[in-house]
């Protein structure tokens, strides 16, 4: 068990600069993700945590040793992959006994702490199969157990749910999160899925192009989106953003079909200026609000538990999503009040893509 | 209709180069002329009992077993470690696998006079070197040293070949795979032996099968190019026994006998390939 610091990280590939700078101090016994659009540099970051890719500047340390220069076997970690890659000329038992072979641990240690993973992941059924003889989530499986015999420091999880069947995913997803809190392993889970980020994390780091947009834990990411981009990424359909421009006077948001929005708190600094208006879908209703929207109903899907709606702002082209609770039946191609409450609209700089408070 | 029509090319090209002539080979091996080549007998399978009796041939059986192993396993091995070297090169990789690939174009000929050009005992330049460092090199009168120089004149042609399929195999093995091995602990040269070179067990079968073919039967122009089968027979392995048997030596019924045993020894090589080596292919 360990704690993991990143100082000043930085990759680049020739001139190519993927990740600009990271400092992120990864408490003992936590379980963060890292979670950020395909090529955000994320993959990449956790391959320089294992050792897998080469440090161009910076330093990371798990617990007190600096491990820039150590090869991915001394730095006490264990990784499962996006693929398990599973050792395929082996048996599951030989799969999970193959890094502690190499510890030099006595036969019947390797055979207690196997049959022990084996059981807290019920696979004992399994340890004379080939992995070509196992379906994708019991891969899957082995892969973990082929991570906790070793009883690492560190856990390294790279998308690891990303090959299995939706309902699989939540259930391994679900099985990873107690594993990790049973065994107080310090993890770092790399994923392009935010449900996974928003379920599985203690702590957040929201990647975009080789940058950290913002690092917290979840619930602070969803609550409080740094920029226009974590507003975006984070969140199930995602945050409705609109551009707006901000009152003369700093004290309304005026909306692309004209109609305008008080706001509690003047903001005279941005008086005039263009911005990014952002509402989470969850946060309308049809009734209650601080201050009202048109929508224009374009389509309605029923999902039961909730229902999404989709339509635009007014007569104007900005498109809009809803998320109401329970069944809800809108006419297509009215326009109905909705409304919002005054704590729910987020705003940022339009230049910068910040959020301003 | 059409189908027949579209195969009928390949079965016409089998039929005429291959089941015609082995055929023809069959029947002459019963054969057994007179010195002059007046009269022809058929003797049934008297040449193959002259064979079988005959201490060169079974001398000529073990050389060639001696010479493909040595040639197998040395081009395969070289083959091997160069394939994974070139996995951790990470400047002018095209530049070294273009040049390994070289010896793969140069037909046999070629390659046993560009041998004979360095050892040449009169005139190589690598035959002088050795002379001045006291080793006497002559392979025109030395058997060891003829079937030597054959054996790593065979090789050099055959690794380009094996190397190729070795760098495909190993480039197939997901990276993922070697970095859980590293991640567990294992050292590259342990990686290669228990990771790396069992998966690629199916592709080791495999040209272990053709090499043993190439140093059986396509290494005729270079023994042909370098000793012709001496000093004293010591590099005339089976299938330059058939040529100087059946060509020099006119003993025709005899040579189409020894051509008959190669053809069943190539028969029993493939048919050991499809049977069990191909299905072996399981990852």
């Amino acid at each position: 068990m360990a704690n993991i610091t990143l100082k000043g990280i930085k990759k680049a590939y020739g001139k190519v600069q993927v990740i600009h700078g990271i400092d992120w101090e990864i408490n003992n016994g936590d379980f963060v993700v890292i979670v950020g659009p395909s090529g955000c540099g994320k993959s990449t970051l956790l391959r320089m945590i294992a050792g897998l890719e080469s440090i161009t500047e910076g330093e990371i340390s798990i617990g007190d040793t600096v491990v820039n220069a150590l090869e991915p076997s001394k730095r006490n970690i264990a990784m499962v992959f996006q693929n398990y890659a599973l050792y395929p000329h082996m048996t599951v038992y030989k799969n999970m006994a193959y890094g502690l072979k190499l510890m030099k641990l006595p036969k019947a240690e390797i055979e207690e702490r196997v049959q022990k993973a084996a059981k807290i992941l019920e696979i004992e059924d399994y340890l004379t199969r080939l992995p070509r003889e196992l379906s994708g989530g019991q891969r899957q499986r082995v892969a973990m157990g082929r991570a906790i015999v070793r009883q690492p420091a560190v856990f390294l999880f790279d998308e690891p749910l990303s090959n299995l069947d939706a309902k699989l995913r939540v259930q391994m997803r679900l099985e990873i999160k107690n594993l990790q809190a049973e065994l107080g392993i310090t993890s770092v889970y790399v994923t392009h899925d935010q449900v996974e980020a928003m379920t599985l994390g203690d702590q957040l780091a929201v990647l975009n192009g080789g940058y950290v947009e913002q690092l917290g834990t979840p619930i602070e990411i969803y609550e409080r989106p740094a920029s226009v981009f974590v507003a975006g990424f984070i969140g199930s359909p995602s945050m409705n953003l609109l551009d707006g421009q901000m009152g003369a006077d700093g004290t309304a948001l005026i909306l692309p079909d004209g109609s305008e929005i008080p706001l509690t708190t003047a903001r005279p600094s941005l008086a005039g200026q263009p911005v990014t208006l952002g509402i989470r879908p969850e946060h309308f209703s049809l009734s209650g609000g601080d201050f009202t929207v048109p929508l224009k109903v374009n389509v309605v899907e029923q999902l039961g538990a909730d229902t999404l709606v989709h339509g635009h702002l007014g007569e104007s082209t900005a498109p809009l999503v809803l998320r109401l609770e329970g069944v809800q039946s809108l006419n297509t191609g009215g326009i109905v009040q909705v409304g919002i409450p005054q704590d729910a609209v987020h705003i940022f700089d339009q230049a910068s893509g910040k959020r301003v408070d | 209709m059409l189908p027949f029509m579209l195969v009928a090319p390949q079965i016409a090209v089998t039929l005429v180069f291959f089941m015609w002539p082995a055929a023809q080979a069959l029947y002459q091996s019963f054969l057994i002329q007179d010195a002059f080549g007046f009269k022809t007998e058929f003797v049934w399978f008297e040449n193959f009992q002259i064979l079988w009796a005959d201490p060169y041939y079974t001398a000529s059986f073990k050389r060639t077993a001696l010479f493909s192993i040595a040639v197998a396993g040395l081009a395969m091995s070289s083959a091997l470690v160069l394939a994974a070297m070139v996995d951790r090169i990470i400047k002018g990789v095209m530049a070294y696998q273009t040049m390994l690939i070289w010896p793969y174009a140069v037909a046999p000929v070629i390659a046993g006079a560009l041998w004979v050009f360095m050892f040449d005992p009169t005139l190589g330049i690598f035959a002088y070197a050795l002379n001045t460092i006291g080793y006497d090199w002559n392979y025109k009168l030395n058997g060891d040293q003829a079937m030597a120089l054959v054996v790593i004149s065979a090789t050099w042609k055959q690794i380009a070949y094996n190397f190729l399929f070795f760098v495909a195999a190993i480039h197939s093995i997901p990276k993922s795979l070697i970095e859980a091995a590293a991640i567990d602990g294992a050292g590259p040269m342990r990686r290669f032996w228990t990771i790396i070179f069992p998966l690629i067990t199916p592709t080791t079968f495999f040209l272990l099968v053709v090499n043993i073919v190439y140093a059986f039967f396509d290494t005729f122009g270079i023994i042909h190019a370098i000793t012709q089968g001496g000093p004293a027979k010591a590099t005339e392995i089976l299938v330059y026994k058939v040529y100087n048997d059946g060509f020099i030596g006119l003993d025709l019924g005899g040579s189409a006998a020894q051509s008959v045993i190669l053809m069943a020894i190539v028969i029993v090589i493939t048919v050991i390939q499809f049977r069990y080596i191909e299905r072996k292919v399981e990852y």
